[in-house]
């Protein structure tokens, strides 16, 4: 129990204490550590925390942009774990989670991982695997069926969900339908995939493919060594094959879609191309982005959402694309408020246009982004993912500190010309799906 | 195979204000960043049945302003800070992140909400139809989105579990009135009633000093004693059939099990990860990849504080009868109640929560979330003590488990049909 001395001065609840802006701050991104291994693929890793846990990912050239029939790259992805010449998928699977492992693989447009997460003290014991399915994948053709026939299900469910309709038509709107960013796949595309589809696509991206790898953790001391042992001979090469993009974005600027009839809800999507972050502008657009959508307090959240009472969430973003991308605000609201939404998205957009922001809310802004970007760089694993994306998109640290000097030093007017010239109506594509 | 496990263990320090307050500092120095986190021993089980709801929407409402600050969030995003908080049937919890520098300003923050609010009536309209969106959003836009709406009336007939966190229905939401909320805030937001957990790079001299400062003066509130109905037994199967137009039909089977702290309970979590928790797990391998009657199958439970529901839930492929369905289920539930679980089986799923728990206990935020939980359940070393009781189950009990758990009496199924 504590008392309070009586000689203590009355508190006075309305005055703040006094912060630290972390707009002063200066932040690090710790260094990686890198090894290349005897096949040229290079390992990037930051050894570090307190829990005894490890993270690798194998990031191999494998995406959807490589794939010449639809769903191709998405389905060998997907299968890697579904046997080899001397496992069965129940086995492979037996193996990782008895060790309370995940193996875990994703495919994007350019990019396809494996991720192992285990107790690091199991790596010894893991990895050969992941080789083993990384050279010895069979596809069978049972386990080809049933990913199939349980994709197919999954689409159809999916596609009653006005979001997922949405998420999917403002990508073509976008980009075009023949674009790996635009491309999407239909119960037809699942159930024209063959096996050797996936066989092919298999030997060329991953077998004579090529790969990065990631990883994080509180490693062995012998980490590098038990890397090379056991993946330093996979066949790989150093080049990342070419990829073409046929960008068409739509012809046709506003859309409403029909999904469900009895929909309460519409799917909003407002979006227009953006450059990628090479581009002068991609750094600048983060801070505005964030004041427009970004968070929570943000213009659309704090007149959609807490004004007006007609969404539960609005956000805007950046689409974290390679080749280039799209600025995209995205929301659900009642049927009977879906356009008056749209209107007040417009009129966010013009208010940033026209109007200074004030010295306050700037400082507020950068407050935010540079306190969040301090909490982002907090242990191993946030350091590789910030690493990582730096390495794919062909950037390193200059990156990361240019962005952080942006952060600080932006003005007002700078966000003022930036809105003038890309938060523009005519340049957006406007979609409602219900 | 067993190897040795030491959990790592999380270090922390306790102590109570004058007013009732129970404050907690878990001392990292290895993070730049703080956390705060307020734990208020109120959930959607509190709630009068003909305003369900309540707890949610007023969670809600604790970021309208507060009787000095006329604003939550912007303070804290000037200060470098985010925040977020959930609602559950049992529990409401707020926490935030923020540069450990600025740690008074949680304090500041925190302190004055729990003081008293601003009970806006502008606010409780604008979150009113926010909470609205949320419910369309989550419950009635998505397909198969009322399931647990309905279940859970089936498998409660008594008890508040009954109704899900964000309220039995819309209506009561919509009509919920300014009066209302006053009333729930000066019932359960209280320091009596609440824990304050602090955690990052802090020490405990400055948390203990920050605590009385602000919190210190705060009247303590009337303790709530939970006084709920009692959920009889069920003494025979429940069933309901739905028709929705949704592509493909469903099946959703519910038993009773323990309370969160009876050692029935981490038995019980552990089934769950032998049916239903993976790939290698038996509803995946058999029902889904064997036999495929199912194109997704999943088994999990509640986690609640009081007596929760164990659930199998799946989609059935298409084409496939639900009987046939049904009959697959059984028998893998005979199976497991006739034969003991492989050595082996049993490991692997105490391994999974070894590894879950270390990869948990990365986050800050998750490390504060749980030790205010478990002080909230009696006492916040139960974290460090959670992984051995898991480890100590044996292939025995959990066959007993099972042979308790899995009775037609005690079960409750939902038959979701595609009306196409």
């Amino acid at each position: 129990m504590i008392s309070t001395p009586s000689n203590a001065p009355a508190l006075d609840r309305t005055i703040p204490p006094i912060i630290k802006d972390a707009v002063e701050f200066n932040l690090t991104l710790q260094p990686y550590q890198k090894r290349t291994l005897s096949n040229g693929a290079p390992l990037y890793y930051v050894n570090d925390g307190t829990e005894e846990v490890a993270l690798v990912e194998l990031v191999f050239n494998a995406g959807n942009c490589y794939e010449t029939k639809n769903m191709t790259a998405s389905a060998t992805s997907h299968l890697l774990k579904n046997g080899t010449k001397n496992k069965s998928a129940l086995e492979i699977n037996e193996h990782f989670e008895y060790y309370g492992a995940h193996l875990n693989r994703s495919c994007r447009n350019e990019i396809a991982s494996v991720t192992l997460h285990c107790l690091s003290k199991h790596l010894t014991v893991l990895l050969p695997v992941i080789k083993e399915i990384l050279t010895e994948s069979v596809f069978p053709e049972r386990e080809l069926d049933i990913f199939k026939q349980n994709s197919i299900q999954q689409l159809s469910v999916n596609l009653k969900k006005c979001d997922f309709v949405a998420d999917r038509s403002i990508d073509q709107y976008l980009y075009g339908a023949q674009h790996p960013y635009g491309r999407v796949s239909t119960q037809a595309d699942i159930q024209a995939l063959t096996r050797k589809d996936v066989l092919d696509f298999y030997t060329d991206f991953y077998l004579n493919g090529s790969c990065q790898i990631f990883a994080a953790g509180k490693l062995p001391q012998d980490f590098e060594q038990i890397l090379e042992v056991s993946l330093g001979d996979l066949r790989l090469h150093g080049q990342v094959p070419p990829v073409s993009y046929l960008t068409a974005p739509s012809t046709q600027k506003k859309s409403r879609v029909t999904n469900d009839a009895s929909g309460v809800q519409g799917a909003i999507r407002i979006a227009r191309p953006f450059p990628n972050r090479h581009h002068p502008d991609f750094k600048p657009a983060m801070v505005l982005n964030t004041l427009f959508g970004g968070f929570f307090g943000s213009r659309l959240m704090s007149n959609i959402r807490e004004e007006k009472g007609y969404t539960y969430g609005i956000h805007s973003i950046l689409e974290n694309h390679l080749h280039e991308s799209a600025w995209v605000i995205s929301t659900e609201a009642g049927t009977d408020v879906c356009e008056a939404t749209i209107a007040e998205v417009y009129k966010e957009m013009k208010i940033l246009r026209e109007e200074l922001i004030d010295e306050e809310e700037l400082l507020l802004v950068k407050n935010y982004m540079m306190g969040l970007t301090l909490g982002d760089l907090d242990g191993p694993f946030h350091v590789i993912a910030r690493w990582k994306s730096l390495i794919l998109n062909g950037l390193d640290d200059q990156f990361f500190y240019d962005y952080i000097q942006t952060v600080k030093t932006i003005s007002a007017a700078q966000l003022q010309e930036l809105s003038a010239k890309y938060l523009v109506p005519e340049d957006f594509f406007e979609l409602v799906v219900i | 195979m067993v190897w040795l496990k030491f959990a790592a263990m999380i270090k922390f320090e306790r102590f109570t204000l004058g007013n009732g307050l129970r404050v907690i500092v878990h001392v990292d120095k290895s993070t730049p960043m703080a956390v705060l986190d307020v734990i208020y021993d109120v959930g959607a089980r509190d709630e009068n049945p003909e305003q369900t709801g309540f707890a949610h929407l007023f969670e809600h409402l604790m970021f309208g302003g507060s009787v000095h600050i006329p604003s939550y969030d912007e303070p804290l995003q000037m200060a470098g800070g985010e925040n977020n908080a959930y609602t559950t049937n049992d529990l409401t919890n707020y926490y935030l992140q923020l540069p450990a520098e600025n740690i008074e300003t949680a304090f500041w923050l925190e302190s004055d909400r729990m003081l008293s609010l601003a009970f806006d009536e502008n606010s409780l309209e604008v979150q009113r139809k926010v909470v609205v969106e949320e419910f369309k959003e989550h419950y009635i836009n998505k397909p198969y989105g009322d399931v647990w709406h309905k279940l859970r009336t089936i498998a409660y007939k008594k008890h508040p579990y009954r109704w899900m966190t964000i309220g039995k229905e819309l209506s009561h939401v919509e009509n919920a009135r300014l009066q209302d909320v006053k009333n729930f805030f000066f019932k359960h937001y209280t320091p009596v009633n609440a824990i304050v957990t602090v955690a990052g790079n802090v020490s405990v001299e400055e948390v203990r000093r920050l605590a009385q400062k602000w919190f210190g003066d705060l009247p303590p509130g009337q303790k709530y004693t939970r006084n709920l109905p009692k959920e009889p037994e069920q003494t025979a199967p429940a069933f309901l059939e739905v028709k929705a137009p949704v592509p493909l039909d469903a099946l959703y089977k519910c038993w009773h099990m323990s309370s969160r702290l009876d050692r029935r309970y981490y038995i019980a979590d552990l089934v769950t990860e032998i049916l239903g928790g993976g790939a290698s797990s038996r509803l995946y391998e058999r029902l889904v990849k064997e036999q495929q009657l199912f194109s997704n199958i999943h088994c999990s439970h509640f986690g609640s504080a009081d007596e929760g529901l164990l659930y199998i839930s799946g989609r059935l492929v298409k084409g496939v009868k639900m009987a046939d369905a049904e009959q697959a289920v059984s028998r893998e539930l005979a199976r497991i109640k006739t034969e003991p679980v492989g050595a082996d089986e049993l490991q692997k799923v105490k391994n999974k929560t070894e590894s879950m728990m270390a990869f948990e206990d990365i986050s800050l935020i998750n490390r504060a979330n749980s030790l205010a939980t478990y002080e909230l359940l009696g006492d916040a070393e139960l974290m460090n003590q959670e992984l051995q009781s898991y480890q100590s189950v044996t292939v025995e009990e959990v066959q007993k488990e099972c042979a308790a758990i899995f009775v037609d009496s005690n079960c409750s199924t939902l038959h979701y049909l595609s009306n196409n």
